[in-house]
């Protein structure tokens, strides 16, 4: 536990410095998962250790996102003024980027499938 | 209240303790409500949640800033577990690589869809600009979208509310689109949750399936990625242009 988190900070330090050394407009955390991501492809695989950390760790992803998400109190103010235009646009944008990436997917792959039979 | 109980509950309310066992009191009693609806998607843990806090803070006269000093350490955990999720994206490596054109495709397409969609209908029904930006990150991972929105002109801390909104949006309809679409791949439906709905989609896609999970993880740290280099270049674009 102790030392796969300690490696998963690591990851993330390092990333941290990358994005602001190199003025990455992707924050930290993401360029420490593609090291991270890099580093187990050149390791052949995580331990036992690391893999039962993260698991538990991903298990309650949406524990992590409480705090953020009880700052809606601060904007009420907004919200209760734009609420029509808000809901709308989430709703809306939300259904349609699921219909587009799942639909787009499926003909690239009714594609991939039909040359594979002709082939 | 006893002077005594009030004595305790300032010194209670001025800790980081307080905040911090709140919140995990509260997410707990959303989990039980959540496992007690068979995981139903409408009882969404993190709507549950936020909703007794917010209640509660309220009630109590608690300023979201004394609270988040508590609750900060958990915020902090999103780092490591962003990290983490490295781990089942190599697991899934094999499937990822098998797919790899429906998956360049189908992030773009949705990554441009959640970005410019959010912005035209807000300005249609006549959403001021700070909120039609602070709209436009909201498919992307909090930390990330924070950053976006601060870049291009949008409230930061907005923008994580309306990110955790649309998180919960498509963790609660993606099952319904999905059936309705009759698409039953984990693959596809997990990459499609993660587009649409960052970290909350995958958190919701890691309970349906671990395959479904990856996929969403992946889509996530992606579209993250995409969004972060190709918002703020196109929004300069088209602003040139009007």
């Amino acid at each position: 536990m102790l030392s796969a988190l300690t490696q998963l900070l690591i990851f993330q330090l390092i990333g941290e410095v990358f994005a602001r050394w190199l003025a990455l407009p992707v924050p930290g955390p993401v360029i420490g998962m593609l090291l991270l991501f890099a580093a187990l492809v050149l390791r052949g695989g995580a331990d036992k250790e690391l893999q039962t950390t993260s698991q538990t760790l991903l298990q309650h992803l949406s524990l992590l996102f409480v705090p953020a998400g009880t700052g809606v109190m601060l904007h009420l103010h907004r919200v209760a003024d734009e609420w029509v235009a808000l809901l709308a646009s989430l709703l809306i944008s939300t259904l349609a980027t699921l219909i587009v990436t799942a639909l787009v997917m499926k003909l690239c792959l009714g594609n991939n499938a039909k040359s594979g039979e002709s082939a | 209240m006893t002077p005594q109980l009030n004595e305790i509950w300032v010194y209670l309310s001025a800790t980081p303790l307080l905040g911090l066992t709140i919140t995990l009191l509260a997410y707990q009693a959303a989990f039980w409500l959540y496992q007690r609806s068979g995981m139903n998607p409408l009882a969404n843990p993190v709507l549950i949640a936020v909703t007794i806090l917010v209640a509660l803070l309220m009630l109590t006269g608690t300023s979201y800033q004394t609270y988040f000093d508590g609750a900060q350490f958990v915020h902090f955990l999103l780092g490591p577990a962003t990290v983490a999720l490295a781990i089942p994206l190599y697991t899934q490596l094999k499937r990822v690589k098998a797919m790899l054109v429906p998956v360049v495709v189908g992030l773009l397409a949705g990554s441009l869809t959640a970005a410019f969609s959010a912005i035209a209908i807000a300005k249609l029904l006549g959403a001021s600009l700070p909120t039609q930006l602070s709209l436009a990150p909201k498919s992307v991972t909090t930390p990330i979208a924070m950053g976006i929105a601060e870049r291009i002109g949008g409230i930061p801390s907005l923008t994580a509310v309306l990110v955790i909104a649309t998180g919960i949006l498509g963790a609660v309809g993606g099952r319904y689109v999905f059936n309705a679409m009759r698409i039953h791949d984990p693959a596809i439906r997990g990459f499609a949750i993660g587009v649409a709905s960052h970290g909350i989609g995958t958190a919701r896609a890691f309970q349906v399936s671990e395959q479904s999970g990856a996929f969403a993880a992946l889509a996530m740290g992606l579209n993250g990625a995409l969004t972060a280099l190709l918002l703020p270049l196109l929004l300069s674009a088209t602003r040139g242009l009007g």
